[in-house]
């Protein structure tokens, strides 16, 4: 009898791949599931935000990779291609954002530290960095408009502002997930639960950021150093 | 620690109202079925137009006083136009490869059924996957627009209030570019003749829409996938549906981004007047285009099918997952090769990435890099193979239940071998140039595709069905529906084959005038009766669906006997899956006729039955174990 049932045990592993090793609840280390004793509920894990966030960024990475194969494409294929110089305040975009990265991670790291206070100080801050680098990107689209470089003027241009606007309205989402944050995540939770998510919103959110910081110094490359 | 806990079961109350119940709900259950009924409308209309179509070609002339009264520029008197046609060959494409085959497989019956199989209690984000589903359904609505903005003149009356670029009501019919869109013509607007004006913009954006929709999903499948799965229920202890839904999710994820990217640049060259795609000097209809240079029409076809050929995958990979789930409860065996099955599902996926360029090899692209796509292309032949010898190697031997739902699952595979071949033909280069945009290409891909990922989820429907609604469908009229449907699409699609080696090009609305063609007649209207008698018995299966939902025969909670976790909740599933008990997993997804166990199946969820000792066990093998040798 001993004999034959044990014949599962060689199924199972046939079937589902490897064998298996036994920690905890006995799936730990089995790459399995959630954790916690049988019989419990199951626990909010914060990776939940984490693979959220880093799963969005890889579809934006596809979509900014896709208008950039076609922009390098495109500055190829006709003989009409005429880069515009650069307006002066970009720099100034470009110096806001990199800072608003800066103190994001302090805002970050304060939650972490448990100090909700510059935590929420450090996160206004970033937002009103966040909302002065989309005021300089609209000062330089109204400067360029001023000099009569519109979107169809030149396949450039229409590469220029369509980035650029991508861009912008991928960094007003960031800027309405961190006033999401300013609004409901300064207050510490009651439930273990509720502080797991309070502190995992705040952390993908960071990343999140700093992917838009890091994509703009991209775009900023691509559009003005590349070749 | 207690708050923790009733944190937990405060979430998961179900909703009382009727628009938090049924419209704007929460529950992946719910959202599920609303995708289902999406689907089941799109297909409606979708195969109303093909029959439309069939009946045109076989019977140039044919009347139709509706299309008169609805479309009056395009079908005037009820006789369509060969726009008219175009169009429907545009919106059929569009509804059934957006609508239908992205739309049931994975929004369907994966945001159903996905959750429960991996034990949890709903998905990771379910806000947003309310949101997918509605967004989805807006594109549909814009997409049914589209062809009425141009064709039909209150319609097209509406439209021309939102400006030049929407002005509608006076061309002929709605989209005619295909569903592929090719530009030029496809981004010139209304001076590229009739049919490419404000229906053409109204289609890209349905299309756009769709897009994001699809990435909310996407999104929610890959992640709930990762983090929710339940205590035990290790990766390779996920059902093969499982499997097959996260790479599509994948593919929707990294594909669906360069379409809209594709997208947006193709509506601001309509709208915007910039020229990505738009070369300049161009003729059309006798007019000089002045106002565009330099662009490349070549561009779009890339993006377009970089995000295409994935599209195909994203179709037909949720089809092989049921497949493979339902052939192994129906044979009782486990499933042939499990690891090779979900290696096969990646590599399908992965390499469906880097094989685009065999959609353009007549577009001029260099002999080198048409060989290197060539390659690729025929290399998806090995993993495809691997899981046809796969599904074979489970039914070896094995003492099959014809349920209904496994006749469609052996259908399923005979369908895509029968359309995948032709695979190997068209991606060689040499063959392609003859075969290009020949009814040949159409019976590929609606073989392998279609057909295929259609008869995926009917067995999907017919197996789930008692999970789904507490109810069996009736199993006379399934089977009249799967014979019928059956030998129906082999007679639909065979004779395509041989259409297009006599040359025969599709998309065309008539082939009176070519000599060359008149002998087919007799083949095409063959067709023409077979697509009329197999959508007719559609009928039947929708008949069945509804009936059953409220009188057919009441279900068990495990009524194939299956083992995974679906099949231990109640029936139907209570609001958060599994009420409150957190299931816990102890073996993988298809332990069938395990030899000593008292029953011949056992469900994911048993703890090991008796004492185990170590090393006695015959672990040679995959097909070993679950009978003798």
């Amino acid at each position: 009898m001993a004999a034959t049932v044990t014949n599962t045990e060689g199924v199972g592993t046939a079937i589902s791949g490897g064998p298996r090793s036994r920690g905890g609840n006995g799936f730990h280390k089995n790459g399995g599931g959630r954790d916690g004793k049988d019989g419990e509920p199951l626990r909010f894990t914060p990776a939940r935000y984490r693979i959220g966030v880093w799963v969005a960024i890889g579809s934006i990475v596809m979509l900014f990779t896709a208008l950039t194969s076609a922009y390098i494409v495109r500055s190829a294929s006709g003989n009409d291609w005429q880069p515009i110089a650069m307006p002066k305040v970009l720099w100034l975009s470009t110096l806001l954002i990199v800072i608003s990265s800066v103190t994001m991670e302090v805002s970050r790291r304060s939650l972490k530290q448990q100090r909700d206070v510059p935590y929420g100080r450090w996160l206004m801050i970033t937002v009103a960095l966040g909302l002065g680098f989309l005021a300089s990107q609209i000062i330089a689209w109204r400067q360029l408009v001023r000099q009569g470089v519109y979107l169809a003027s030149n396949p450039y241009n229409s590469f220029f502002y369509l980035f650029t606007a991508a861009h912008g309205l991928h960094l007003f989402g960031g800027i309405m997930a961190l006033s999401y944050l300013l609004l409901r995540t300064r207050q510490r939770r009651s439930t273990i639960d509720g502080e797991l998510r309070r502190v995992g919103a705040a952390e993908s959110a960071t990343i999140y950021w700093h992917f838009m910081d890091v994509l703009w110094v991209a775009l900023f490359l691509l559009l003005f150093f590349w070749k | 620690m207690a708050e923790a806990t009733h944190d937990e079961v405060h979430r998961h109350e179900a909703p009382k109202g009727f628009i938090r119940k049924y419209i704007f709900s929460l529950d992946h259950k719910v959202i599920g079925i609303q995708y289902i009924l999406l689907a089941l409308t799109a297909v409606l209309v979708g195969m109303l137009m093909s029959v439309l179509m069939r009946i045109n070609l076989s019977w140039p002339g044919s009347k139709w006083s509706i299309l008169g009264t609805l479309f009056p520029t395009g079908a005037p008197g009820g006789v369509m136009s060969d726009s008219f046609y175009l169009s429907l060959v545009t919106m059929h494409g569009t509804l059934m490869v957006f609508f239908v085959l992205t739309t049931a497989p994975q929004g369907g019956f994966g945001n159903y059924f996905l959750p429960i199989q991996i034990g949890a209690e709903d998905m990771a984000f379910p806000v947003l996957n309310m949101l997918s589903f509605w967004v989805t359904f807006v594109g549909f609505i814009v997409l049914l627009l589209a062809i009425l903005a141009e064709g039909n003149l209150t319609v097209g009356a509406w439209f021309s209030k939102l400006g030049a670029s929407f002005a509608g009501g006076t061309g002929t019919v709605g989209p005619i570019g295909g569903w592929t869109g090719y530009p030029p013509l496809s981004a010139l607007g209304p001076i590229a003749g009739p049919g490419q004006g404000a229906g053409v913009n109204l289609w890209i954006i349905s299309i756009a829409i769709f897009c994001v929709g699809s990435l909310l999903g996407a999104l929610n499948f890959i992640t709930t996938l990762l983090n929710m799965r339940t205590r035990g229920m290790s990766l390779m202890r996920m059902p093969l549906t499982c499997w097959a839904w996260f790479t599509t999710a994948i593919l929707a994820l990294l594909s669906f981004p360069v379409l809209l990217g594709g997208g947006i640049l193709l509506l601001l060259d309509r709208i915007a007047g910039t020229s990505f795609f738009i070369p300049g000097g161009l003729f059309v209809s006798g007019n000089l285009v002045p106002q565009h240079t330099g662009g490349s029409p070549l561009l779009w076809q890339h993006l377009f099918w970089f995000f295409g050929h994935p599209e195909v995958y994203i179709a037909i990979l949720p089809g092989m997952g049921a497949t493979s789930h339902v052939l192994s409860t129906f044979a009782r065996k486990p499933i042939f090769g499990y690891r090779a099955m979900v290696f096969a599902i990646f590599a399908i996926g992965m390499l469906g990435f880097f094989v685009w360029g065999h959609h353009m090899f007549i577009s001029g692209m260099s002999p080198y890099s048409a060989i290197a796509f060539s390659i690729l292309t025929l290399s998806i032949g090995v993993p495809s193979a691997i899981k046809t010898f796969n599904w074979l190697g489970t039914l070896w031997g094995a003492k099959i239940r014809f349920t209904t739902p496994m006749l469609f699952a052996i259908g399923f595979v005979s369908v895509f071998v029968a359309g995948g071949i032709t695979g190997l033909v068209l991606g060689q280069t040499s063959l392609d140039f003859f075969f290009h945009d020949t009814y040949f290409v159409t019976a590929h891909f609606h073989l392998v595709m279609g057909v295929a990922s259609i008869f995926g989820m009917f067995a999907a429907t017919y197996f789930w069905f008692p999970k789904m609604f507490g109810r069996m469908m009736n199993e006379t009229l399934g089977k009249l529906h799967f014979w019928v449907t059956f030998l129906g699409v082999y007679a639909i699609f065979v004779p395509f084959h041989a259409m297009g080696m006599l040359g025969m090009p599709r998309r065309y609305a008539n082939f009176g005038e070519y000599e060359f063609l008149k002998n087919s007649h007799s083949l095409v209207l063959f067709v023409t009766v077979a697509a009329i008698i197999t959508v007719g018995i559609q009928i039947v299966f929708y008949f069945n669906l509804f009936w059953s939902m409220f009188w057919g025969k009441k279900a068990s909670d495990n009524p194939w006997e299956a083992t995974t976790l679906e099949w231990t909740t109640a029936t139907p599933p209570p609001h958060d899956n599994f009420a409150g008990v957190v299931p816990t997993v102890y073996r993988g997804p298809y332990e069938f006729a395990v030899p000593g166990a008292p029953r011949d199946f056992i469900m994911q969820t048993e703890p090991e039955a008796v004492e185990v000792t170590a090393g006695l066990g015959d672990r040679s093998g995959n097909g070993g174990n679950g009978h003798k040798h």
